[in-house]
């Protein structure tokens, strides 16, 4: 199909963003900087960040990550913001308002949502599945890997083809809602969520919430670090995983944990050539079986490494990376210049917590799990009544635990939802995936650091009710 | 264009208000050392990705210059809806005549 960036035809695929479209078709720069007018390319890909807002059919900051082609689409770069309209010509909203009440609200549908929206749906409970994407399973469309673990758990399954069988299930079943390229942009006063979506402006009152929103890549300040080419690993493999799309020709990755470790062997599969991948640690932080494929095909890790400067005419075309001392400070003299046109950073995930935190969720800072996490207990509720989270926004760890910890949050609401004979069930069926998630399958050196960070901001029903009486929740649900 | 930006040498801490490393350490060095201070001196977290950006690593960078540990520095954070941008006209709805 065709559309028009900046008045001339551009080639599209039907399902793909507008963003991706224009970056296959070669257009690195989608927006330019507030107030320093710097050109500002791809970056998260996935609705966090702000780097992809263009005017769309007249409409600016629209997020282009998430916004699919359309036939005839008029697609305009903006220059920072867009600035307040006259109170006369405010065109108003035409969409209806609706009311939902339900069961459960779910917000984000990737793992930790959809495993859990299945659950409740199998309890006979009502569900709301919202998410932002024009489609479901968060990040697991963009895994090409093979998963660990047994095949109740998926082992051997692909993360994209995870999210395939969920969706066929989800959309064939009539008590989920799903809500698609919608926000819940807030919780409010009597327990409701706003929720916009593009035919309605919703709003749903649900006797228990659960906050499934995921995570966004953390950011790494060097010279020019916002130039276009500079992607977060995850945006990068959304642009080739989820999209086919080749994101560059010569690549740096920044970060030697998982997500630094298999988008190499990513890139590597899509012709691209990694130059190197730098660590800043002593020591590679990924499993051992990703770092020996990636180095297997010759591709050097450079601990104690760091990126030092990026630079290029509009988009990176060279990389500076430096040595640094136990204190992390750059060793003069010792820098290394690559030339290449992406720098991939995969220097970890920060949970994006803001949902559960807008509603007054207690928040402890965690290291290990990437940043301020709500304190939960075992079955996940956080400090406001009815409000459960789950999967990275939980605290970073990944997909499996997400898909069990949706399901163990799922369990607990139905506890409480529905009646006692199958309400016992639940709880019998939850206590056992507690055991298995903390005594089995979180025993696994390799996830010894989540573990000690879920840890860290998981209290006994006893420590959260104190909690509840020391800081009230401002909102309540139920 | 992107010539030019790279010889400034500008290091971006916020990506949507244009906020600089340099921003924050002269901040910092006049001696404001409250982040909500800070977030409200610099509009960090003000933008439209309303700090999921910026929030972090500004924390971290405070955090290191001032000696506080990071619990300490996020401790009044706080999260005021919308969470997400969403078009004005949503809510204009209501003064409709």
């Amino acid at each position: 199909m065709t559309f028009y960036y900046e008045g001339q035809p551009v080639e599209a695929y039907e399902g793909e963003s507008v963003a991706v479209a224009l970056y296959a078709a070669g257009f690195d720069s989608l927006s330019w900087s507030s107030s320093l007018v710097r050109p500002r390319g791809l970056f998260c890909m996935i609705g966090k960040c702000s780097s992809c807002f263009m005017i769309v059919d007249g409409v600016p900051n629209t997020k282009t990550c998430r916004e699919p082609v359309r036939e005839g689409m008029r697609v305009e770069r903006q220059r920072g913001w867009a600035s307040p309209v006259a109170s006369e010509s405010v065109e108003l909203s035409e969409l209806p308002e609706v009311r939902i009440d339900t069961d459960v609200l779910i917000v984000g549908g990737g793992p930790a949502g959809l495993s859990a929206a299945l659950t409740l749906a199998e309890f006979g409970l009502d569900v709301v599945l919202v998410d932002e994407h024009f489609k479901l399973g968060g990040q697991l469309l963009k895994q090409t890997h093979k998963f660990f673990g047994s095949v109740d758990l998926f082992g051997g399954m692909r993360g994209f083809q995870i999210a395939e069988d969920y969706v066929k299930r989800i959309s064939s079943n009539p008590r989920i809602k799903v809500l698609l390229e919608s926000v819940a942009y807030g919780a409010f006063r009597g327990g409701i969520v706003g929720v916009a979506s593009k035919e309605a402006h919703y709003f749903v009152k649900p006797k228990a919430l659960l906050a499934s929103t995921g995570a966004q890549e953390r950011y790494l300040d060097f010279v020019n670090n916002d130039l276009p080419g500079v992607i977060g690993a995850g945006g990068a493999q959304t642009v080739m995983n989820e999209y086919g799309v080749k994101p560059g020709e010569r690549a740096l990755v920044v970060g030697s944990g998982n997500v630094g470790l298999i988008v190499s062997y990513q890139l590597l599969q899509a012709g691209v050539k990694v130059e190197a991948v730098v660590e800043v640690l002593p020591e590679i932080g990924g499993w051992f079986v990703h770092a020996a494929k990636i180095r297997r095909y010759g591709i050097p890790i450079l601990l104690r490494h760091t990126v030092k400067e990026v630079s290029g005419n509009g988009r990176v075309e060279k990389a500076v990376v430096v040595e640094v001392d136990e204190k992390f400070n750059p060793v003069p003299g010792t820098e290394k210049e690559f030339d290449v046109d992406l720098v991939l950073l995969a220097v970890g995930l920060e949970p994006d917590t803001r949902f559960a935190m807008q509603c007054g969720a207690v928040a402890r800072w965690s290291p290990e799990l990437g940043g301020l996490v709500p304190l939960r207990t075992l079955d996940l509720e956080t400090s406001v009544p009815n409000l459960y989270i789950a999967g990275d926004s939980a605290g970073i760890e990944e997909a499996t635990t997400a898909i069990i910890e949706g399901k163990i949050a799922a369990l607990s609401i139905a506890t409480k939802l529905v009646e006692s004979s199958k309400a016992s069930k639940a709880r019998e069926e939850m206590d056992k995936l507690i055991r298995f998630l903390w005594d089995v399958y979180r025993a696994s050196p390799l996830l010894a650091r989540a573990r000690k960070g879920k840890e860290s901001v998981t209290v006994s029903r006893e420590e959260m009710d104190k909690l509840r009486v020391e800081f009230p929740p401002p909102i309540s649900f139920g | 264009m992107g010539g030019e930006v790279a010889k400034k040498g500008t290091i971006i801490i916020c990506r949507c208000n244009d906020v600089t490393l340099d921003d924050l350490m002269k901040a910092i060095e006049m001696g404001i050392d409250d982040f909500e201070l800070l977030r409200r001196y610099l509009r960090l977290g003000f933008g439209p990705c309303q700090g999921r950006s910026c929030i972090m690593i500004a924390a971290r960078i405070f955090a290191r210059a001032t000696g506080k540990s990071l619990g300490e520095v996020l401790a009044n954070y706080k999260v005021r809806p919308p969470i997400v941008p969403i078009p004005t006209k949503l809510v204009l709805r209501g003064v409709k005549k």
